[in-house]
């Protein structure tokens, strides 16, 4: 009994640990006086704010366009991945080398496409960071995927092909409409990484049109505004927001 | 389908995809990192194993053993933090169990950056919890928690404790219970039956979180930029530099592949005893 205490003590203040910093932010967000440590009153001041800056809603339209661009070309090239892994035997270095993107640092791999592009003598652009976030977006699509086709019962596309549907009937009638949530899960969580992801998006954008990540980390250089404890809560929401119905799709299964 | 649609066909957009933004990209960097600096901080095309012998300079050799240094006692206590935390969240009620695991995937999965942020707010001189000091009493003067090793130490362990937490929660989850029962029920005390039994089995679990922690935690570099103040240096920031500041892309690329060195060997070991623990 002392032990099971003991441990619920501890769970609660690793909670306390992840949570506190956030909601501290989420509170000051609608703070009237803009100070962190004192009390104004709520208010929704910082976040009319927000609308008036032109650069930061530049950044997230930026954001979004890659967000989007680079879901879109994950989802299909991932689902395949996954469908493909699933036919052949499974193979340690196909396997290590497809998830590769997900444990290497991924300051390696940003100053590694950096130079390639200048190699290519391509300019840095949003297409340059679309690009990039691929990269490692098709192996979280194709990951949350092959879990949803594990599950998968293989005599369905069999007995609509001995009816005589041919393979891409079968595909879009039988296997695509099983697999769906779980691609609209891996969608969803690919969509929110590249949202929010920031080393590879430096090292990859151009200067003239940098995506939120981006725009945050030049406004936190220079110190505590309190618009960013705004921006931070609405970026932090749509986040959240976008994970729980990844995860509801059963989007975060199958990771470990 | 399994017959009319060759593998090939499925795996080639992806494969190629890699092949040509992740292998090639990489194969790049290790040449250059070969390669020599020109005056203009041009790429020259000369073999030299320079770039190398430079990872041990004294000063770069001292940020290399500083980052291995916070990022093992980052992984040390996210472990320690982690692995109770993961030990009661599966022995909840399954409601209950799903409520927690999805408050560890949510940080996980959003924003670093702004979550590092938040600790800014939180520890620099105007900051919450220099305020507190002095409104209690504690302190006379506002206090700057920021720009050194513990700083940069917190925002990393904030920012992957979820990445440890949820491999050790999916290996205890798939524990036996039986094991532990048989283990007290030959009287063995809790204690014993945890270091016997429990830890041993999960091993698998603690390695891939130690990893998953340990990795990103040794090439970060905008923690130490925001929270270090650029003051105290890591690997992640030395990159930084060579590539956008000083210019020095081969010496910057033998850097991250003295990284990936780092990383290969853990994942070897990974493997190995990944290997081990599924033939006990």
């Amino acid at each position: 009994m002392r032990v099971r205490n003991w441990l619920r003590l501890h769970t609660s203040l690793v909670y306390l640990f992840l949570y506190g910093p956030i909601l501290m932010l989420i509170v000051l967000s609608f703070n009237r006086s803009g100070l962190p440590t004192a009390w104004g009153g709520f208010s929704l001041h910082w976040y009319q704010e927000l609308w008036q800056n032109k650069a930061l809603l530049n950044a997230a339209l930026n954001s979004v366009l890659v967000a989007g661009g680079s879901t879109l070309v994950s989802a299909v090239f991932g689902t395949l991945l996954a469908m493909g892994l699933e036919r052949i035997a499974r193979n340690m270095v196909l396997d290590a080398f497809v998830f590769l993107p997900m444990i290497i640092p991924d300051i390696v791999l940003a100053i590694a496409l950096l130079s390639f592009f200048t190699f290519l003598e391509m300019p840095l652009s949003l297409l340059t960071i679309t690009i990039s976030h691929i990269v490692f977006n098709i192996a979280f699509v194709a990951a949350i995927v092959r879990t949803r086709l594990s599950y998968f019962d293989n005599t369905l596309e069999e007995a609509s092909l001995d009816l005589g549907a041919p393979p891409l009937k079968t595909f879009f009638k039988i296997t695509l409409p099983l697999i769906f949530p779980g691609i609209v899960a891996g969608s969803l969580l690919a969509f929110t990484i590249s949202l929010d992801e920031f080393v590879i998006a430096f090292f990859t954008a151009g200067p003239a049109r940098p995506t939120l990540p981006i725009l945050i980390y030049s406004m936190v250089r220079f110190g505590v505004t309190p618009d960013v404890n705004a921006l931070a809560t609405i970026v932090l929401s749509i986040s959240a927001l976008l994970i729980l119905i990844s995860q509801r799709l059963g989007g975060t299964e199958g990771f470990f | 389908m399994k017959k009319l649609v060759s593998p090939l066909v499925l795996l080639g957009p992806a494969l190629t995809w890699l092949g040509i933004f992740l292998v090639l990209p990489l194969a790049l960097i290790f040449v250059y990192s070969f390669f020599q600096r020109g005056a203009f901080g041009q790429i020259v095309p000369q073999f030299t194993l320079g770039n190398y012998m430079r990872l041990f300079n004294p000063t770069v050799l001292k940020v290399f053993l500083n980052s291995l240094r916070i990022a093992s006692l980052v992984t040390v206590l996210a472990l320690l933090l982690g692995y109770p935390t993961a030990y009661f969240i599966t022995q909840q009620s399954a409601r209950w169990k799903n409520t927690l695991l999805v408050l560890v995937i949510l940080p996980f999965w959003t924003s670093y950056l702004i979550r590092t942020y938040a600790w800014i707010v939180l520890l620099n001189r105007e900051g919450v919890l220099s305020r507190l000091l002095i409104s209690l009493g504690l302190s006379r003067e506002p206090i700057s928690f920021l720009y050194n090793d513990t700083a940069i130490f917190i925002g990393l362990l904030y920012g992957y404790l979820p990445f440890m937490v949820l491999p050790l929660y999916s290996s205890i989850e798939r524990l036996n219970p039986e094991l532990r029962e048989a283990s007290f029920d030959l009287g063995a005390t809790p204690l014993k039956t945890f270091l016997q039994v429990t830890l041993p089995l999960t091993l698998r679990g603690v390695v891939t979180g130690a990893i998953f922690v340990f990795v990103p935690s040794l090439g970060n570099f905008f923690v130490p930029e925001l929270l270090g103040g650029g003051q105290r240096f890591m690997i992640g920031n030395m990159i930084n530099n060579q590539f956008l500041k000083a210019r020095d892309w081969p010496y910057g690329s033998a850097m991250a592949f003295g990284v990936m060195a780092i990383v290969l060997i853990l994942l070897l070991f990974q493997a190995w005893i990944t290997r081990r623990t599924e033939q006990s």
